[in-house]
């Protein structure tokens, strides 16, 4: 038996409002199956499940707004979690740690020896107050394991498993309310009130810091936002104005990072598309019109794999450092309606198929215009394709998503005059571009990457 | 209206007048007096003498003897003599000297006007008005200076006015009689020899609405009766240091307007209470704990309370003025609840009330 419990949707949520049930009591529900629609501050997400098993009671009605780590529901024969998602049920991202953390260990295909189950059920042995501590804590004590006599679980164990939250700051009820609406971290805010309490004005002061010299060190919660790589901001139909007055300072913040931190080299070329366009002529030759692939589709694909081959490319700047992505989870620029961009991610997009990466994208663009992304979808971009094709554009020079360090675009499939072997023709071909981090690689590297990719696109076949 | 008393015949009445919180109140009770046959004024001193702090002062040549009626020394036996006749018809307004001495009454308030309505289920109103003064600073000591009002806040069944301009002392004695419940005017000693000027168009107040009496964006000082000068006076100071403190005036304690007090704070986001009662259980703990209650989310610094010392009030006058609220501990409050430094030694007795 597991327990369903409010996720953590972010390092600046400590609680959601449970909009909806997806499952009911009796429900079989597999690992990663959406159970439940959360409404955080900033979107409606989709909450999978880490569990296998049955529902069984379900603890917290739609409509409820509980704390993180509140038990939601009962699931039945549920195997044990491993620890890790015990840790974190969605890491999605926040902080760079995390995120990497997460991507890290949500890339890496072996998971953790599971434990037999008889060991977990050792966790029954712990005594009340461990049990409340566990509870507080969100911690699943079937997940730990007990260091005690006899295999207990101990205090020390679940202090391990969640460590305390940090230190609460110390602010007036009213500057937490005008935080919440400026959007600014209160742990980033320096208070200037009594024993160090943060004060209205101090709130005031950070906003008008942030917008005149914004420090990413301090970047308080729109800075955050940014940092939960793949997402920018997410808007509902529920609140449509404020979210998108909220978004654009969001992505406003973060290019401004971006440009501000992140030494950006840029490099061109021009592929000849005429093999990807004939390979796709023949894919879509005999299939319904729903089913047919787009140039997109093969661009996503080829800048997943050259990802692989070029793996310095994909992945993290953090401290100073490159830190390589464990997997390719292609974060997909797209571009909402109503203004703003969201970045979700398509995980592991190398080892999909083009179809299946077409179908992917599709879901994705339509969900995240309708604010209706997940949480594991808004996390753990390690490189981020932007495509402006569509648009008609030849060519597009993008702008890094930090912590990534690379940021690929590709224009139209344009029809230009072409030479191959002394010969002029006609051809379609499309501009790929690579806007990537100095601090981490060279244009050498970026070179072979750009190469790569129209490497690939002349043989779609062989993927 | 009544025309005014004063013997100067022109073509017009002047549309503003000088007059003191003493004449306006006079006057008040005189147009009662006069528009309503069922008015009578009963009290201690209040017709031959003339009313110990002189408001009545010529009511009983004017009035006679039947209407202005002095009482023996019982505030028990006067006070539910007035109960009486309220329960009877009549609309008498019952003058006790001091609020301490209201205390010899309080069982006729509290366990008979108070509650006679709720008791007859609703047969039994009774419409009478008791004046009393309250308050220090005039070097009366202990037996003749306390602020009991906040008392008399907490009885339900009650309203309790505290006017502490001129107009209010002037216009409130209307609405109070025209009450069907009793009410407690309580006037604030001080206030008496107060003078300004009073607009001949100004009409009843409302009895239900606190007033700000002072614009400002800064803070919110939220006082009433004797303490309001000193609020003031203390904005006023504040505006030379560039804090823009609004002044409410709340005028009746019971009910409280929560909503002026609540708006005020709303755009504030701090509040300094000045209570010349005693800071535990005083009006300014329930002016506190609402604020609290209603408005957490709106205040950007713990509430402040400006009360008095809780001791008796000395004779002494520098003691007696040490014990009290003084514009300079309000000037202190505010800047703590602004954040702005406070400069030391400012804190000595002007903030005597906190640590007891």
């Amino acid at each position: 038996m597991a327990e369903f419990t409010m996720p953590s949707l972010g390092a600046d949520m400590d609680e959601g409002l449970l909009q909806e049930w997806l499952v009911g009591p009796g429900d079989r529900v597999h690992k990663g199956d959406v159970v439940a629609v959360v409404e955080t501050d900033k979107a409606a997400i989709e909450v999978e499940c880490f569990e296998s098993g049955t529902v069984g009671r379900l603890l917290v009605r739609a409509g409820t707004r509980v704390p993180v780590g509140t038990p939601l529901a009962v699931i039945e024969g549920a195997t044990p979690r491993e620890p890790r998602s015990a840790q974190k049920p969605v890491a999605t991202g926040s902080r760079d740690k995390h995120a990497t953390h997460a991507a890290r260990t949500s890339g890496s295909p072996p998971p953790l020896p599971q434990k037999p189950a008889a060991e977990a059920t050792s966790a029954i042995g712990a005594g009340p107050l461990v049990r409340h501590l566990a509870l507080q804590r969100g911690v699943d004590l079937t997940a730990l394991h007990g260091t005690g006599p006899g295999g207990r679980i101990t205090r020390a164990d679940v202090e391990r498993a969640a460590p305390a939250p940090g230190p609460r700051v110390r602010a007036t009820p009213y500057a937490r309310h005008l935080a919440r609406d400026l959007g600014i971290d209160l742990t980033t805010v320096r208070g200037t009130g009594d024993g160090g309490a943060v004060r209205a004005a101090d709130v005031r002061t950070a906003t008008r810091a942030r917008v005149e010299r914004p420090e990413p060190e301090r970047a308080g919660a729109r800075g955050r936002e940014g940092e939960q790589h793949g997402h920018v901001a997410v808007p509902t139909d529920s609140a449509g104005e404020h979210r998108t007055d909220a978004m654009r300072r969001a992505v406003a913040e973060l290019m401004s990072r971006s440009k501000r931190e992140i030494p950006h080299y840029y490099l061109s070329t021009t592929i000849d598309f005429s093999a990807a366009e004939e390979w796709l002529r023949r894919f879509n030759r005999d299939r319904p019109l729903s089913d047919r692939l787009v140039p997109a589709a093969l661009l996503l694909k080829a800048a997943a794999t050259a990802a692989r081959e070029v793996p310095s490319l994909n992945g993290y700047w953090q401290h100073d450092q490159f830190v390589a992505g464990s997997a390719v989870n292609l974060g997909v620029a797209v571009s909402l309606r109503q203004g703003g961009l969201l970045a979700p991610v398509i995980h592991d997009a190398d080892t999909l198929s083009p179809d299946v990466l077409m179908a992917g994208l599709k879901d994705l663009v339509q969900r995240a215009r309708r604010g209706r992304l997940r949480g594991s979808e808004m996390s753990g971009a390690t490189l981020t394709v932007t495509n402006l094709g569509d648009q008609g554009v030849e060519t597009v020079f993008g702008v890094i998503h930090p912590p990534q360090v690379a940021l690929v675009g590709f224009g139209a499939v344009v029809e230009r005059p072409w030479a191959v072997g002394g010969m002029l023709g006609v051809r379609p071909v499309v501009t790929a571009t690579l806007a990537a981090d100095h601090r981490a690689t060279d244009g050498a590297v970026g070179a072979r990457y750009l190469t790569a990719i129209g490497r690939l696109l002349q043989k779609p076949e062989e993927w | 209206m009544t025309v005014t008393h004063t013997p100067t015949a022109g073509p017009a009445t002047p549309s503003v007048e000088k007059t003191t919180y003493r004449e306006a109140m006079r006057e008040a009770l005189r147009e009662a007096l006069r528009t309503d046959d069922r008015v009578f004024l009963m009290g201690e001193d209040v017709g031959r003498y003339g009313g110990c702090f002189g408001v009545s002062l010529g009511l009983l040549e004017e009035f006679g003897p039947e209407r202005i009626r002095d009482a023996p020394l019982s505030e028990s036996a006067f006070v539910g003599a007035g109960i009486g006749a309220a329960m009877a018809g009549m609309r008498p307004i019952v003058e006790i000297m001091t609020v301490n001495f209201s205390l010899l009454a309080l069982d006729q308030i509290l366990n008979n006007a108070a509650t006679l309505l709720h008791m007859s289920g609703g047969q039994l109103p009774v419409p009478i008005v008791i004046r009393m003064t309250t308050g220090a600073g005039r070097q009366l000591a202990a037996q003749h200076s306390h602020s009991l009002e906040g008392w008399y806040a907490h009885i339900p069944g009650l309203r309790v006015l505290a006017p502490a301009t001129i107009t209010d002392a002037r216009h409130m004695l209307t609405p109070a009689l025209a009450d069907p419940d009793p009410v407690l005017i309580f006037e604030h000693g001080s206030l008496y020899n107060v003078s300004g000027e009073l607009s001949a168009h100004s009409g009843p107040v409302d009895i239900d609405r606190a007033a700000i009496r002072r614009p400002g964006t800064d803070v919110s000082v939220i006082t009433y009766g004797g303490s309001l000068p000193k609020a003031l006076a203390a904005a006023e100071d504040l505006a030379n240091i560039g804090i823009s403190a609004e002044v409410v005036d709340l005028r009746t304690l019971r009910p409280l307007d929560d909503a002026t007090i609540g708006d005020s704070v709303a755009r504030t986001h701090r509040a300094v209470v000045v209570d010349e009662g005693w800071r535990s259980g005083s009006l300014a703990a329930e002016i506190s704990a609402r604020l609290t209650e209603q408005h957490f989310y709106d205040l950007d610094a713990p509430i402040e309370r400006v009360c008095s010392v809780e001791v008796p009030m000395p004779y002494a006058r520098r003691l007696e003025e040490a014990a009290l609220p003084q514009p300079a501990g309000i000037v202190t409050a505010a800047r703590r609840a602004v954040g702005e430094p406070v400069p030391t030694g400012a804190d000595e007795g002007a903030d005597a009330g906190r640590s007891s």
